[in-house]
């Protein structure tokens, strides 16, 4: 039931609002709205309840196991919501002075720091509020380093055909054309196809490792040298950092331009979709280039760093400084990990994923890319089920639900069929990942012996399987009171 | 070990059974001449003891000041059991939701906000969020360009007295495409968008024209006029609101001739605290028959194959996971959490409630106003109707007056030298409904020691 449906006139939460109308009597009545916003008319236990069971009708990390590859959905300490919501934290105004606010950008300035060893990278800016802002940021500052060197002619950004779909579409936003390379069979980049896209026209490639496949790309050094030849720049997508955490560095892999998802790596928490964070790192020759504002430290004090001091900068991405609670969880989270707390999470994200990919193995399910190491993901392709038995990966997918676990990511990367892209996360214990391969051996001898359970599931869910065509068909995006 | 749950018998049987004799093994794969050893500048990791004793000394240094700032954030009364219910861990910790049946309680919530923003804002559709209110009106440029078919100028009309970090975002997302922004004055008696200097535009091929509601001076604008001066021309509306502002003004979808084209602006008022300038939210409504070129997430009502009722994500060929390189936008995660407070504080209030909030907002400026411009030197610099902030002018430097200011634990406002120096020694005051007397009588006694000791 909607919250409107619940409704009554004349029913309000009256604590929460002054009493009566403020004095509008200098404002023109033209100006004036003639009837009352139609919102819901609840009372405050109302509203409670209603939002309270709406919650329940949820999967979600406290909750149930959620492998949901390239998400990297852990366990969201709560410590950093407690801490990011001190009072002198929440209360700060983005624009209070300099004076109030050196214990806020004393945290910011540390973890831009951090992040810069972390990437390996010259500088830092924080102020992407996503990944997907992270990436137009990047794109934006080669788009600004060519612009800057007069170099007119490079029109194009390559992306692998295994990119996540933000890469292609920002290179769009930033006024690029796309070529796009294939991956070999190994899962790789297609170097010898990689050669043929580069040349003088080629702005720079954007790059996940691990990619999106789950391995981690072994040519690199080779893929960095070749399109730095060739006059390009490096992106690199930081989806995946967890993978590699303290192990290997992006800077180090020869790339310009990273940003990194918090939400991920750093274990923000995803909030039913946001909000992320997508800072991004560059190497010296892009450093002019960074989104503002910065913090800087000169001695005693933090000070922002603005437009005017960076007059080459991309400029800024939002109204103030991005997301600045979602990377304040993120300090609390990297100051608890530590040096080497963050060597653990590439560790034991990889134990895990290696882990369950054994165990999936030894059941009989086909693994994508068998010979090689899982990072902290795999994929599992079910196209012989989908063939034989015409069950799925959806069918799994919806299946799964019925026995409390949250679905891995579907159908993505597009180039494997009938794929499970399985990211179980560090902060899963073995028991719970034990569980995961029983289930998907379950759902394999349903499939086999009862296959409507599978094709029909969920079963146990608030809804059974929606109408999706029905839902873009006959557009219904809003309580019209019936 | 912080969060890892692994015991050392686990370790053992889950290498035994990949088949490798260490973790390190399982690292193979990246070149040895890659592998870093550069890690020593992080620090050793702190207990949730110590970081809490950090982090409660880091706050305590900021301190809560009085706030007399708005400049796009807002200091508004927040229910408490909005954010109690927003970091429940169903909430606080699902994802975006692909698997729809799981995540109904989301999807919902989205469905319902959605519905209370096209209430508020009186325009046809809504989507699930963007990042901010300067993202979202970059989007609703970019927007603008896609629908608006009868233009070919890509050229966009955008007063000076909209926010100038607004203006500096959107130039910063939408040049790369060759759109091209036309800066608007104002009127400087009104503090108005200069309907005259529009008319210099009159006959050339504009794609849109941005309206802001209230403007950055916090004057209101009048809308009707600036709406039908664009659809008279075919220039698609974009409007920039201050939603809670809507709960007590005509709506941007009752402007001009039927409303507004698209309407965006910032959801941190309704139920969002200051907290550094975000995560807050970007919000967008537009009308019914531009919904196919609207970015981000959208939730659609739909049924199951039982036939009962259900939401889901919808229109999804719009997004990059299906059409990457051809999307509306690069737009992936939005800020989920945000609207779930949002859409709680909404059904809270309900739409007296807010009302009330806006309108007595607006009468404690009224106060604001006279307590601060009963002091020699203070002179107000439009007295065209404003919404809860206004603009005054100083007869000292802005900057030294709230350092002055700060020192008493009071943040005066916002000192527009830096982007509007034409204006002189001008600060942009704000009140909202939790200024009280008491706080405003303070405000006027420390100015006028600060001016006149």
């Amino acid at each position: 039931m909607l919250i409107y449906e619940q409704s009554h006139t004349g029913r309000r939460a009256t604590a929460q609002s002054p009493a009566a109308m403020g004095d509008v009597s200098d404002i023109p009545a033209e100006l004036l709205r003639k009837e009352t916003a139609a919102l819901p008319q609840v009372s405050e236990m109302q509203a409670v309840r209603h939002y309270t069971r709406l919650s329940q009708k949820n999967f979600s990390i406290d909750t149930n196991f959620y492998p949901l590859g390239s998400c990297t959905m852990k366990y969201n300490p709560r410590a950093c919501n407690t801490l990011a919501m001190l009072p002198g934290i929440l209360a700060r105004h983005p624009y209070a002075l300099e004076s109030h606010s050196q214990g806020f950008l004393a945290c910011m300035y540390d973890l831009q720091e951090m992040l810069k060893v972390v990437t390996g990278m010259q500088a830092v800016s924080l102020t992407p509020a996503a990944g997907a802002q992270g990436e137009f940021a990047g794109v934006a500052m080669i788009r600004a380093y060519h612009d800057a060197n007069n170099d007119h002619e490079r029109t194009e950004i390559i992306c692998p055909d295994a990119a996540h779909g933000t890469n292609p579409a920002t290179a769009v936003m930033c006024g690029y054309k796309v070529r796009e390379i294939p991956t070999k069979s190994d899962g790789d980049v297609d170097v010898d196809a990689l050669k043929a896209a580069l040349g003088p026209q080629t702005a720079g490639i954007m790059l996940t490792n691990p990619s999106t496949l789950g391995v981690f790309e072994q040519r690199i050094e080779e893929i960095s040298r070749l399109v730095h030849e060739a006059g390009g720049l490096l992106y690199y997508d930081g989806a995946n950092l967890n993978a590699i955490l303290g192990k290997v560095r992006p800077g180090d892999m020869g790339f310009d331009v990273i940003h990194m998802n918090l939400h991920k790596t750093f274990s923000t928490p995803h909030g039913g979709g946001g909000p992320g964070a997508g800072p991004v790192g560059v190497s010296k020759r892009l450093e002019p280039f960074l989104p503002v504002p910065m913090v800087a430290h000169d001695g005693e004090n933090y000070r922002w760093v603005t437009e005017e001091e960076r007059p080459q900068s991309i400029g800024k991405l939002s109204a103030f400084a991005g997301n600045a609670g979602v990377l304040m969880r993120a300090y609390i989270y990297a100051r608890m990990l530590g040096r080497d707390g963050m060597l653990r999470v590439s560790e034991y994200s990889t134990l895990n994923a290696n882990y369950l990919m054994a165990l999936l193995k030894e059941s009989g399910f086909e693994i994508a890319f068998p010979d090689r190491r899982a990072t902290h993901e795999f994929i599992v392709t079910l196209k012989k089920q989908a063939k034989e038995l015409d069950i799925k990966a959806m069918d799994f997918a919806k299946r799964m639900l019925d026995y409390g676990v949250h679905a891995p990511t579907t159908y993505f990367p597009l180039l494997v069929p009938e794929c499970l892209l399985i990211e179980p996360t560090e902060t899963e214990s073995k028991e719970d990942i034990d569980y995961f391969a029983e289930v998907m051996q379950k759902i394999q001898h349903e499939a086999e012996t009862e296959p409507q359970t599978v094709t029909g599931a969920p079963f146990t869910q608030p809804v059974r399987r929606l109408d999706d065509v029905k839902a873009a068909r006959e557009l219904d995006l809003r309580w019209s009171g019936k | 070990m912080p969060f890892i749950p692994h015991t050392e018998h686990d370790i053992e049987k889950m290498l035994k059974t990949i088949g490798v004799n260490s973790i390190d093994d399982l690292f193979d794969e990246i070149p040895d001449s890659l592998r870093t050893d550069k890690f020593d500048a992080i620090p050793q990791g702190i207990s949730e003891m110590e970081i809490s004793a950090l982090m409660h000394e880091r706050a305590n240094q900021d301190g809560v000041p009085t706030c007399f700032i708005g400049a796009g954030a807002y200091d508004h009364h927040i229910p408490a059991a909005v954010w109690e219910l927003t970091t429940r861990g169903e909430y606080y910790t699902a994802y975006t939701p692909y698997q729809a049946e799981a995540s109904q309680g989301t999807l919902q919530l989205l469905y319902e906000f959605q519905s209370m923003l096209t209430a508020l804002t009186g325009m046809d559709v809504s989507n699930a969020s963007l990042y901010d209110g300067a993202s979202a009106l970059a989007e609703a440029i970019l927007m603008a360009v896609r629908a608006n078919r009868k233009s070919k100028s890509r050229k966009i009309l955008v007063p000076r007295c909209l926010h100038p970090e607004y203006r500096k975002t959107a130039k910063t997302i939408v040049t790369n495409q060759k759109i091209e922004l036309v800066e608007i004055p104002f009127d400087a008696e009104t503090g108005r968008t200069d309907l005259a200097a529009l008319d210099a535009y009159s006959d050339e091929d504009i794609t849109a024209l941005v309206i802001p509601q209230p403007n950055f001076f916090g004057v209101l604008e009048d809308a009707d006029a600036l709406t039908s001066w664009a659809q008279e021309r075919n220039i698609f509306t974009i409007a920039v609101v201050n939603p809670l502002a809507m709960s007590m003004l005509t709506p941007a979808g009752e402007w001009g001739d039927g409303g507004v084209d698209i309407c965006v602006g910032e959801g941190q008022p309704l139920g969002i605290p200051l907290a550094s300038g975000g995560p807050y939210y970007g919000f967008m409504c537009c009308n019914q028959k531009h919904v196919r070129q609207m970015p981000g997430r959208i939730i659609g009502r739909t049924e199951d194959l039982e036939g009962k009722v259900g939401y889901a994500l919808t229109l999804q060929a719009r997004e990059q996971h299906i059409r990457r390189s051809k999307a509306t936008s690069n737009i992936c995660t939005n800020q989920g959490l945000m609207v779930t407070a949002s859409t709680i504080h909404m059904a809270m209030m309900g739409g007296t409630g807010l009302a009330h909030a806006a309108s007595n907002s607006h009468q404690a400026l009224g106060k604001l106003k006279d307590a601060l411009t009963s002091i020699e030197g203070v002179e107000q610099l439009f007295s065209t109707p404003a919404f809860n902030e206004s603009v005054l002018k100083l007869d000292a430097p802005v900057k030294d007056v709230l350092r002055s200011l700060a020192t008493n634990n009071l943040l005066g406002g916002y000192d527009l030298g830096k982007d509007y120096p034409e204006l002189g020694n001008a600060l942009l005051v704000c009140a909202t409904e939790k200024r009280t007397d008491a706080e405003i009588e303070n405000y006027r006694d420390k100015l006028n020691g600060i001016l006149n000791a």
